[in-house]
């Protein structure tokens, strides 16, 4: 299948700070690709690179099979955006800033009146559509900038931490869109989130990055069984790692990871030795806080090649180029 | 006779985005900045109060002097194209471009196939459109105070066309800044540009009673050839020279200022 984006050793710095270290990306066409990185990982700046709005440092990257570098004004034409931060004119009504995103794009009048019927939709404000933006509340704004991305009907769409800041109904709503376009249209959908059920709940394939390197990818299922089938979670007190020497022991165990006071522990049968681990730590004479067993997660696929858990990695945001310039 | 009609449907998935053609981009930037300045009242309200204050301190003051001396026949008429003046110079949707590029909608009009000079060009209209609005009140009270032109109805309409010029021509100079800068305190800053243009002038004054230094560097400022060519268009009539003067002067800034505009976009732009 044909790559909606391709990208090779691509890079960005800001000054001395590397923030997209070289990566490779391969999403191919119809596909929903999930970013999934903490704040600071480097996500934004990939996007706003392929989407055209930051230059490249080195590297190549095309979208929608046009060159980012050479072919700029062709790919405006076949991507929609929302950006992290919504950016709507708070001057216009709801309304005028769709129709206003139709005619920046080109569409005629019968094709704007036509999409507006159905982005409206997806804003889900009623009346509030004829009011001024700046009345708006941020989940409303933020489902407004959405919809905008998508007036024209784009081929790829880039939604750059779509539902930040969004009420559980209105996160749901977003989701059922991104599925609805992906499923009716076949849009490709570049989703960055730095929210593991997003992720899992929407992506065909997931890419984990930090530090401006993606770490991990595949599809969400498979990166977890990578995992291993089951993972029993103990909390310790004391000697942790006296404890993971006890849990090794143990046959059945595939791998035991120590994090803090709290050991992973990967194992293709958690229901069968979650009682061995029990006895295992009661016997080396670690207290035990809490010991649990449940499927692995992303949070675990990302705990496994970073060494850190998703939550604990917040990093500085993104340099803003502006300050760096 | 057989005819076989071949439709060919688009997919749904069929992107509709198309580029336009430049005079749509220019309309459609152009229609959001004039929406936007009408929906901002608190935009003409100080921009109106300054040359009326002005014009109506002026001429109280100084023109029973100014007509006494002889250096001027009719103060009232001499004032208003000085009214003007500081009625249009810096008026711009500067301000608003900094809040477009502080909330990010400036990244978004840039990730549309939109045209980057058509940016700059729909908010000049928009400050055309600012500029005739705030002409005609300050050219209504001139016309209160008993001032009239001789060149008539058509006169008039050209003093608000020269006046507008004028106005352009200086609004280059806090776009220039917003790109540059992004910030709203150094655009509201560019207002001190105003005050060696509007005052090193014949501001008070015609040129042959200005002295020394004031009379070399009014030699120099464009607006003193603005101010002739407006006050021909009052009171002596169509002199060409004095209006073909003026808006080159006018032109001339304008290459300076939106050039500059054009320079500091385009960096803005780059530095991505």
């Amino acid at each position: 299948m044909a790559s909606a984006i391709q990208a090779r050793a691509l890079r960005r710095t800001f000054g001395d700070f590397e923030a997209v270290a070289g990566i490779d990306l391969d999403v191919p066409a119809g596909q929903i690709y999930g970013f999934l990185g903490p704040n600071g990982a480097g996500k934004s700046t990939t996007v706003k690179m392929l989407c055209t709005l930051l230059g490249i440092t080195s590297g190549t990257a095309t979208v929608a099979g046009l060159d980012v570098a050479t072919q700029p004004d062709e790919i405006r034409l076949c991507i929609g955006v929302a950006l992290q931060d919504f950016s709507i004119d708070g001057k216009q009504t709801g309304r005028e800033m769709l129709q206003l995103q139709g005619r920046l794009y080109g569409l005629t009048r019968h094709d704007i009146a036509q999409r507006m019927d159905d982005v409206i939709g997806l804003v889900d404000i009623g009346e509030a559509i004829d009011n001024r933006v700046e009345s708006y509340s941020g989940g409303m704004k933020r489902r407004l900038d959405l919809a905008m991305s998508l007036i024209h009907r784009p081929q790829v769409l880039f939604l750059d931490e779509p539902t930040t800041g969004l009420d559980p109904v209105s996160r749901s709503s977003v989701w059922a869109e991104v599925r609805r376009l992906n499923c009716e249209y076949g849009t490709t959908i570049f989703l960055t989130t730095q929210y593991l059920e997003e992720a899992d709940e929407l992506a065909d394939r997931v890419g984990i990055i930090a530090n401006g390197l993606i770490r991990a990818e595949g599809a969400p299922d498979a990166l977890k069984r990578e995992i291993g089938a089951d993972l029993i979670q103990a909390e310790v007190e004391g000697d942790v790692a006296a404890a993971a020497d006890a849990v090794r022991a143990v046959d059945g165990i595939d791998e035991v990871q120590i994090h803090h006071n709290e050991l992973a522990v990967v194992t293709a049968d958690g229901a069968g030795l979650i009682a061995q681990v029990a006895v295992a730590l009661n016997g080396c004479g670690v207290p035990v806080r809490s010991l649990t067993l449940r499927t692995p997660t992303l949070d675990d696929v990302y705990l496994h090649v970073t060494g850190s858990h998703f939550a604990e990695s917040d990093e500085p945001n993104e340099p803003d180029p502006e300050a760096s310039s | 006779m057989t005819t076989t009609t071949t439709t060919t449907m688009a997919p749904a998935s069929a992107p509709l985005a198309r580029r336009s053609s430049r005079l749509h981009d220019f309309l459609t930037i152009a229609g959001r900045a004039i929406r936007g300045t009408f929906r901002e009242p608190e935009f003409f309200i100080p921009a109106l109060i300054t040359p009326v204050f002005f014009y109506v301190v002026n001429v109280g003051a100084l023109q029973d002097f100014a007509q006494g001396s002889g250096a001027v026949e009719d103060f009232k008429a001499f004032q208003l194209p000085v009214a003007i003046i500081f009625a249009v110079t810096g008026i711009s949707r500067a301000s608003a471009l900094v809040t477009d590029i502080q909330s990010g909608y400036f990244d978004r009009l840039l990730l549309t196939p939109i045209r980057r000079p058509m940016l700059l060009f729909g908010l000049m209209a928009a400050d055309v459109v600012s500029i005739i609005a705030l002409t005609i009140p300050v050219i209504l009270l001139g016309l209160a105070f008993g001032v009239t032109f001789v060149t008539g109805l058509l006169g008039m309409i050209v003093f608000i066309m020269y006046g507008a010029l004028w106005g352009l021509a200086f609004a280059g100079f806090p776009y220039a800044i917003a790109l540059k800068t992004g910030n709203p305190a150094a655009v509201n800053s560019s207002f001190v540009l105003f005050f060696p243009f509007a005052f090193l002038t014949t501001t008070f004054l015609p040129e042959e009673a200005l002295t020394g230094w004031l009379q070399t560097i009014a030699k120099y400022n464009p607006v003193t050839y603005v101010l002739e060519g407006l006050r021909s268009l009052i009171t002596v009539g169509w002199d060409w020279s004095s209006l073909a003067a003026g808006a080159a002067a006018s032109i001339g800034l304008m290459v300076v200022s939106f050039g500059l505009a054009s320079l500091t976009m385009k960096g803005r732009i780059d530095r991505n």
